[in-house]
């Protein structure tokens, strides 16, 4: 018997952006609440997870193209990038620059190059939940 | 502040992250390792140079001032550590581009090779003690990976040992670190150091202490912690072995000598006799299984433990001329290990076999082969114009001088069973008639032979420069015996 998903593929289909969009407030709002690279990494994976499990691997694949182990490597050089960039402006490792600049929309808002090291973070911790969790799926 | 100090982190770091994104290209993963490999050992010979001008060098990662941030320093003792370290991930490095095969290049072998590097050097060089156990992680979840990486049956067995002890020694280690860290309230090393200083002796001090020496013990395998190690390193392919076998136990020992030298120096109950005690039962232990057996491998692993044993008799003893002799004898100990594990993986691969019954008569083929394993093994058991030598004297003269006869005497003895273990070696593979196994014929070695040849020479000149080099160590060893001076060059008060 064929079994039909239609209910569940269509309830993630609205599901799923809604899990995106929480996980970038997540990410973003990391610096003044709780939240940040890891959790909003975590739950971006987690939208992927679900449209894992409703659509098969083969599916998701096509969806998004994405080849999640240079995504490690592409993360990681963010952060270290972030941190070495500190060594070319002559300061020790590591070490971050804000400012403040008025956006178009947003207003009055405070740029800071931390943000930079959790988007690697939040780069990292895709890459390596979605490379855990397809691995195990593949092989038989 | 200097930011030359962290260079030997990031140099590897950053390649090992550039080759994740190049996996497939094997020519280039080779091209770019061994480019940045050399370029780290030029960084750190300037940064230990410096260290050897300027005094202790030190950084405030990110800016913050030293108890708050995490700090690097580089002492004399980090420093020659790490540029040991650079050269010898360099030999193993070129070793692995002819041995190690593309099934295990093509995945990651080459990038997990530096994040180990990345490990080894952060775990040298860091003055936190948080820090220092996350490197410790990045150096242990990178050797799991070179562990199992081929996925033969005997490899995933050993790595399943080896990941639930490290696990386990890990966990303690956070608790260990949660103690000091609720007696003490910092995690800066020059701070704990200082905070301890002023706290005096209580119990909960010894108690941490002797907890450390259980952590660092378990990684770098004293005497009734070391029951996985022989068996874990039997595993993994040669050049991953030398890696090992010439860093990953050193890091325990440091680690060992760090926290015993800079927090309980003064006053820790009976810490420092345990610690003396059991590294002559660390040495009796090598030395019954280095003489036991006939394996190749085994009996290098079991020299290893030894090693550990003599390198921490001398730290407990405690006095400037034992930890000198401590301190050239790591030194040494590292690169000739590295050296035996890469010829010993020759060796294996020559005679298709690890028992020494089975093989034979290889100085007819290999003559240079025979005489570098000659001239290794005799700096391994401390032959005087060599390497071996003047870090064991050191240490059995402070050792009679303190009036541990026991533990000098087992020294001096270890050193018999040594050479009679890497003299069975010699005997069994080099003399004799040559024993031709099923690959008939010469095999070239030459292109293997030049990495371990090279850290013979370099054991070599070691051991002859000892009148040059004497004054670096014991530069180093003054900072190990006087925490005062690390002390004011972290919180520069």
């Amino acid at each position: 018997m064929k079994t039909n998903d239609i209910i569940l593929q269509t309830v993630t289909k609205i599901t799923l952006f809604v899990i995106i969009l929480f996980s970038i407030y997540l990410f973003f709002t990391g610096h003044y609440h709780p939240g940040g690279g890891f959790i909003g990494g975590l739950m971006a994976s987690g939208a992927i997870v679900l449209l894992l499990l409703a659509y098969d691997i083969e599916m998701v694949k096509a969806i998004l193209p994405v080849d999640y182990r240079k995504m490690i490597g592409i993360g990681l050089l963010f952060s270290a990038g972030t941190g070495a960039g500190a060594l070319l402006a002559g300061k020790p490792f590591l070490t971050h620059a804000y400012t403040y600049a008025n956006l178009p929309i947003l207003g009055k808002t405070s740029l800071h190059t931390a943000v930079l090291f959790d988007t690697g973070v939040f780069l990292v911790v895709i890459g390596v939940t979605m490379t855990i969790i397809q691995t195990i799926g593949e092989s038989d | 502040m200097n930011n030359l100090l962290i260079i030997p982190i990031l140099i590897p770091l950053f390649t090992g992250i550039i080759l994740i994104i190049f996996s497939s290209n094997i020519r280039l993963q080779r091209t770019i390792s061994g480019i940045s490999s050399i370029v780290t050992i030029i960084f750190t010979a300037a940064l230990a140079f410096q260290v050897y001008n300027d005094g202790i060098q030190t950084m405030n990662v990110s800016n913050w001032e030293a108890p708050f941030g995490i700090t690097l320093v580089s002492d004399m003792l980090s420093s020659l550590l790490v540029l040991t370290t650079s050269i010898i991930a360099a030999a193993c490095l070129f070793y692995s581009f002819w041995s190690i095969g593309e099934d295990r290049e093509k995945f990651y072998y080459y990038p997990i090779f530096q994040f180990l590097i990345v490990g080894v050097n952060g775990a040298f060089t860091t003055g936190d003690i948080f820090n220092l156990f996350v490197f410790f992680e990045v150096m242990l979840m990178s050797s799991y990976v070179l562990l199992v990486l081929g996925g033969t049956k005997i490899q995933l067995r050993e790595t399943i040992k080896y990941i639930l002890v490290n696990v386990i020694s890990s966990a303690l280690f956070v608790i260990t670190v949660a103690f000091l860290y609720s007696v003490v309230g910092t995690l800066n090393m020059a701070h704990i150091s200082a905070r301890i200083a002023e706290s005096g002796n209580s119990g909960i001090l010894t108690v941490i202490a002797v907890l450390f020496l259980i952590v660092f013990g378990l990684k770098g395998a004293i005497f009734p912690l070391y029951f996985w190690l022989p068996g874990s390193y039997y595993a993994p392919p040669a050049p991953v072995m030398a890696l090992f076998g010439a860093l990953l136990t050193k890091v325990g020992v440091y680690s060992i000598t760090r926290t015993y030298t800079l927090f309980f120096y003064h006053d820790a109950g009976f810490a420092i006799e345990l610690l003396q005690i059991l590294a002559i039962f660390t040495i009796i232990a090598g030395a019954i299984g280095a003489i036991a057996f006939h394996d190749v491998k085994k009996i290098i692993i079991y020299n290893i433990i030894i090693a550990v044993g003599v390198i921490l008799f001398g730290v407990s003893i405690m006095n400037s001329e034992s930890v000198t002799g401590s301190i050239f004898y790591l030194i040494h100990d590292m690169i000739i290990k590295a050296a035996l594990f890469l010829l010993v993986g020759i060796i294996v691969k020559l005679a298709g076999t690890a028992d020494l019954r089975k093989m034979g008569g290889f100085i007819h083929t290999y003559p240079g082969l025979g005489w570098t394993f000659f001239i290794a093994s005799l700096a391994l058991a401390g032959i005087p114009p060599l390497s071996g030598f003047i870090g064991k004297l050191l240490i059995v003269r402070s050792g009679f001088e303190d009036e541990s006869f026991w533990g000098a005497g087992i020294v001096l003895m270890s050193s018999l069973v040594v050479l009679f273990s890497i003299m069975k070696i010699f005997i069994g593979a080099f003399w004799g008639k040559a024993r031709v196994p099923k690959n008939t014929g010469k095999v070239p070695v030459t292109s293997l032979l030049a990495a371990p040849a090279l850290l013979t020479a370099l054991a070599v000149l070691y051991g002859l420069g000892t009148e040059a080099i004497y004054p670096v160590i014991s530069l180093a060893a003054e900072t190990l015996k006087n925490p005062d001076i690390y002390i004011n060059a972290v919180l520069k008060e």
